[in-house]
């Protein structure tokens, strides 16, 4: 099965899709959600691959099946972009950087740990992760944000994610409900009136 | 020597399988794993979790390519890496290709509407988690009396917030220059 041509369908050669997320591996730290930034970068404003708004959807997707969240987005895209062999390509582009980095370290952990200069330059990485995530959290909300149950669902999810246990997937799971109960179901009863 | 690779595959194929959610929702199956099979002391496993918070890329796939390493070498971290991987592409090709064709459905269209303000809930929440483990519990900055968040490290962060979201400054060079200004502010 393969996906169905959209109407403006963005192509990417094996290359392209391999140094792209090469770059987002080789800059993310933390994982997760730090990645945000840069996919946007890359994926959204350089290439084109997707917009501001679909990304949450990919989200959602790579948040809600097993496996690592950045190579399940890149695996997502890489398969819309290139088939099966475009999934497999930025999946490796999106961990190749681990490889190498970890290899090159791993007989020098004990020194690195210790070193006061590391510890220096990555406080100032950490904060900027910060500056970072934040800027796309304001982004992403302008982006998606359109009417009241769309308010209502994301303050929902942002209260229990901060302040509960509550697994991210449930609370996908509850903002799949919600979404089909006031955008599906709440549609058609006003059309039946 | 086929053993230790065999076990390499089984382990992080079962990790990459039965852990939804990344990151930090792995740890404990790896830490399993890793104690069934020890590829690794559980105190290098403690060590590894700071490490792979530090280095570039995901947490689950940096303690895979380590404990692969550590145990058969560079064939070792490229096994390690791939099985954690390999579910993923097996659920996620069919799947994604489900969603691409029959996206326009109204039900789909209506299930998805709801799930993307719920995820930038989940944004907002993980940034405000980030900033909360950058400010408080940074290992250089956290010992420090006074005043909890250091006041360098707001200025960065407001720094690069402002340039990303206002001057449209690239990200990787954000952070490149994070480091370094990180380096110099950080050695007073």
């Amino acid at each position: 099965m393969q996906p169905k041509k959209r109407k403006k369908q963005a192509t990417a050669t094996l290359r392209e899709l391999f140094v792209a997320w090469f770059k987002i591996g080789l800059f993310t730290f933390g994982g997760g959600y730090a990645m945000l930034p840069l996919i946007e970068r890359e994926v959204i404003d350089k290439k084109g691959w997707t917009d501001k708004e679909e990304i949450l959807s990919i989200y959602a997707l790579a948040q809600s099946v097993p496996g690592v969240i950045a190579v399940n987005t890149s695996i997502i895209l890489g398969n819309r972009l290139a088939g099966v062999r475009g999934a497999v390509v930025a999946a490796a582009g999106v961990m190749a950087p681990s490889l190498l980095v970890i290899m090159a370290i791993a007989s020098y952990f004990d020194y690195i740990m210790k070193s006061v200069y590391v510890l220096q330059a990555f406080s100032g990485i950490r904060a900027a992760v910060v500056g970072l995530v934040a800027a796309a959290a304001v982004r992403i909300a302008l982006a998606s944000l359109k009417d009241k149950p769309a308010y209502a669902i994301a303050l929902t999810a942002f209260v229990l994610s901060a302040f509960t246990e509550i697994h991210a997937i449930v609370i996908i799971l509850g903002g799949a409900l919600a979404g089909f109960l006031v955008y599906y179901f709440g549609a058609k009863g006003r059309a039946e009136d | 020597m086929l053993m230790a690779f065999w076990h390499l595959f089984a382990g992080f194929f079962k990790i990459g399988m039965f852990t939804v959610g990344g990151g930090y929702a792995m740890l404990p199956l790896m830490q399993q794993e890793i104690a069934k099979y020890g590829w690794i002391t559980p105190a290098e496993f403690i060590d590894m979790i700071a490490i792979a918070e530090m280095t570039p890329g995901a947490i689950a796939v940096n303690t895979a390519t380590f404990a692969g390493f550590r145990t058969a070498g560079v064939l070792g971290a490229i096994l390690a890496t791939a099985s954690l991987a390999l579910p993923s592409l097996l659920i996620i090709v069919p799947l994604s290709n489900f969603w691409e064709v029959h996206r326009d459905h109204p039900i789909l269209k209506a299930i998805f509407s709801g799930v993307k303000p719920a995820v930038a809930g989940l944004i907002g929440a993980a940034a405000i988690y980030i900033a909360e483990t950058a400010f408080l519990y940074d290992p250089l900055l956290a010992k420090k009396d006074g005043f909890p968040v250091d006041l360098r490290s707001l200025l960065i962060a407001g720094a690069v917030f402002v340039a990303v979201r206002r001057l449209k400054f690239d990200p990787i060079k954000a952070i490149i220059i994070s480091a370094v200004v990180g380096l110099v502010v950080f050695g007073f």
